[in-house]
């Protein structure tokens, strides 16, 4: 009875120190991860990063992945007037294709902005109608004049020396000595579809569909159906036809470099597995050349690989392929590590050599496991490729990483990181199907 | 009399059995044989297309291919004194690097767990919006962390900050799928018996939940952060700071600078594989409970 209650009050002691000890790492490690915070907030420099980031910038590629500005121009040296998407020579507009809302003739212009603002050009003089203010007059005969009856110039006007500009809610004018812009903005994406080369361009989806269904032919070498799909693919502004071929080429590195690296690891990894590695050294060299690989880590390759065979999708390819040759090979080798010795006895007994006690008794045991890893790291190597292709230069990453730097094209980053997000998911979604399927096995998987 | 009969009826039986046996085995044959004849044509003209497209063809390139080490091997062996020095100046970027990692896997860990726990039947707060966060993280697990980090770059200039919110988000989304299938098998009970004495949502994850999964997180965690340490290395190299930045510093500067690319190489190579095995054995001992 005595032994029982010392028993139990060791049993007590024990207890509380234990908790106690739980206590005490409760409290350690969030003030471990609380100090190595505070380490990083300095390190990372937080504050002045607060500071550094341009949310000016932020604002603009927002605004710009969502709408898009025609810029109306006038030459101030020849007074020549042109009218052009984002200002670009590509997306120029002919005489007949100028939009309503501007009214260009030889060297007068009448643009109507939004919120009832409108600008005239009449030779060198330059008006801007605001519906609050009044008349702003710039003339640009001789430098650029700003001419305005108040005293003191507003806010929404920018003004020196040789430079005026304007912007308000309507659009934005902007004067130059040997320039005047006057740019109007619109929502969502110019010209997706149909550049203004094509004799689709601003037509709505009906009239498209009326003149495939309906229509006289346009161009009596295709169809209108055929020229339809072919301006599509050729539009020489979104080059979707190139945008398709550099999806194509990333999901390509991914394959290649991921079944090559199956094809090469599945041998080398016999030799690593302990039942059927020929000899101890031979496993030695074999695994820590898979170690040795995988640390080399796909950046590495990527920069080795691209001197020796130059930008592209190629190079891409094989930096994937040398670095899961690692992976795969240490997953395989602990996968034949695990095989039911059984079925190799089995054919062992009839006579089978190696070759077929391998074909025959391990490969059937292993290949669903092996195939369902593999599909695994496919699909995950296309998220990869993305990035392995932004540094070698090939498909869309190299797509993506263009249009980032020149840090006008927000609406084509919009438009490509949604088919990489697509082409993911759709890869994620077929690959997780046909895994679940080998898994189970209940379907043609084998 | 009788016994002939079966015997004989037995073997035709078996017959029947043996050649459905043999045509299944030749159907099968035939299946996998067309099987591998088509991927042997999709490898050997996925071959052709991107040999096709590279810059430099695959053949000619293949003996050049010990140039870069050989130029990179002999010039830090001749300046092999500088190797050292090269080394120590790495460390501060390296230090980045890691940390970039570190603060992205507890970020993104963190942010797994919430989207787990909100995305897990028969565990989420608002069991009607489980589809919506469940989207969220595959949507945070399709972006690649380049596309983030260059984006970020653009408005908040080069630095470790951008790498590491594009590599915490891209965590976050893997992490929320990996945690929602650990979830998925606890134990309910712990969680019933709480909610019997009246326990809140919170206090049924953190007292019901957590201590079930945490070593499954630890382990998941860890096998991140050594996926997380070559991204952030990669991001470096795209322009947000670290090693893989010092790297493109070093190899754009070309001949004469090889000897330092080297250094940053071999610092690069041996952190890579020591929080390789530092992970794999504090996982072991997470799993089997013995390093």
């Amino acid at each position: 009875m005595v032994m029982a209650t010392q028993d139990l009050d060791n049993l007590r002691q024990a207890e509380i120190a234990r908790i106690g000890r739980k206590k005490l790492i409760g409290i350690t490690i969030p003030a471990v991860l609380f100090a190595y915070f505070v380490y990083v907030f300095f390190a990372f420099d937080i504050m002045g990063l607060a500071e550094r980031a341009r949310m000016d910038n932020a604002a603009i590629l927002v605004s710009d992945a969502v709408s898009y500005k025609t810029h109306v121009t006038r030459d101030n040296r020849s007074g020549e007037i042109t009218v052009a998407i984002e200002g670009s020579r590509r997306a120029t507009y002919s005489s007949e294709q100028i939009p309503e809302w501007a009214n260009v003739d030889a060297d007068s212009a009448e643009i109507t902005l939004r919120h009832g603002h409108h600008v005239t050009y009449d030779g060198p003089i330059i008006t801007y109608h605001h519906p609050e203010y009044g008349e702003i007059v710039i003339d640009t005969s001789n430098g650029v004049d700003l001419r305005i009856d108040a005293e003191t110039v507003p806010d929404f006007i920018n003004a020196s020396g040789n430079r005026v500009s304007i912007t308000t809610e309507g659009g934005r004018l902007s004067v130059t000595r040997s320039r005047t812009e006057t740019m109007r903005y619109f929502a969502g994406w110019e010209m997706f579809f149909f550049d203004l080369a094509s004799p689709y361009s601003g037509m709505s989806a009906g009239e498209v569909f009326e003149t495939v269904t309906r229509g006289v032919q346009i161009d009596p070498e295709h169809s209108n159906f055929g020229l339809m799909v072919s301006n599509f693919w050729n539009n020489s502004i979104w080059r979707h036809g190139d945008v398709v071929w550099a999806l194509g080429e990333t999901i390509l590195m991914a394959f290649l470099g991921t079944f090559g690296a199956a094809m090469i690891a599945l041998p080398l990894a016999f030799f690593a597995a302990t039942n059927f590695a020929p000899s101890k050294t031979v496993r030695f060299v074999i695994r820590r050349l898979f170690d040795f690989v995988r640390g080399l880590d796909a950046l590495i390759f990527t920069i080795i690989l691209s001197r020796a065979f130059g930008p592209g999708p190629m190079t891409g390819a094989l930096a994937i392929l040398l670095t899961d040759t690692g992976s795969f090979g240490k997953l395989f080798s602990e996968a034949l590590e695990n095989v039911d010795e059984k079925q190799i006895e089995g054919l062992a007994s009839t006579g089978a050599n190696a070759m077929q006690r391998n074909r025959f008794g391990v490969l059937p045991q292993i290949m669903p496991i092996l195939l369902s890893q593999v599909l695994y790291y496919f699909e995950s190597n296309t998220r990869s490729a993305t990035i392995v292709g932004a540094i070698v230069g090939g498909g869309i990453g190299l797509l993506l990483t263009q249009a980032i730097q020149t840090t006008a094209d927000w609406e084509k980053v919009t438009y490509y990181i949604a088919l990489i997000v697509l082409m993911v998911v759709a890869m994620d979604a077929i690959s997780g199907r046909i895994r679940a399927r080998l898994i189970k096995g209940d379907g043609s998987g084998k | 009399m009788a016994e002939t009969t079966t015997s004989a009826m037995q073997r035709a039986d078996i017959e029947t059995v043996r050649e459905d046996y043999l045509h299944m085995a030749q159907r099968r044959r035939l299946y996998s044989g067309v099987l591998i004849l088509i991927f042997a044509v999709l490898m050997i003209s996925g071959f052709n297309t991107a040999d096709g497209r590279n810059a430099g063809g695959f053949w000619d390139g293949l003996h050049r291919l010990g140039d870069f080490p050989a130029d990179l091997i002999s010039e830090a062996y001749a300046k092999a004194a500088n190797l050292p020095g090269h080394v120590l100046n790495a460390l501060p970027a390296l230090i980045e690097t890691v940390n970039i990692a570190a603060v992205a896997t507890i970020l993104g860990c963190a942010g797994g767990v919430i989207f787990s726990l909100l995305g897990t039947r028969g565990l989420a707060y608002w069991p009607r919006l489980i589809p919506v966060f469940r989207r969220i993280t595959d949507v945070l697990r399709a972006i690649p962390e380049v596309v983030v980090a260059l984006v970020l770059i653009f408005i908040m200039g080069g630095g470790p900050v951008p790498a590491m919110i594009a590599i915490a988000l891209h965590t976050a989304g893997a992490m929320g799928k990996l945690f929602s299938e650990v979830n998925e098998n606890t134990d309910l009970k712990p969680v019933e018996g709480l909610q019997s004495v009246g326990a809140t949502w919170g206090q049924r994850i953190w007292l019901g939940v957590i201590p079930q999964v945490l070593p499954n997180y630890f382990s998941y965690g860890l096998l991140r952060f050594e996926i997380n340490i070559r991204a952030s290395a990669i991001l470096g190299f795209v322009g947000a700071g670290g090693i893989g930045y010092e790297l493109k510093n070093a190899l754009t500067f070309g001949h004469g600078k090889f000897d330092e690319a080297a250094a940053i190489f071999l610092v690069l190579f041996l952190t890579i594989v020591a929080v390789d095995q530092l992970s794999s054995s504090l996982r072991n001992y997470l799993t089997k409970g013995s390093f």
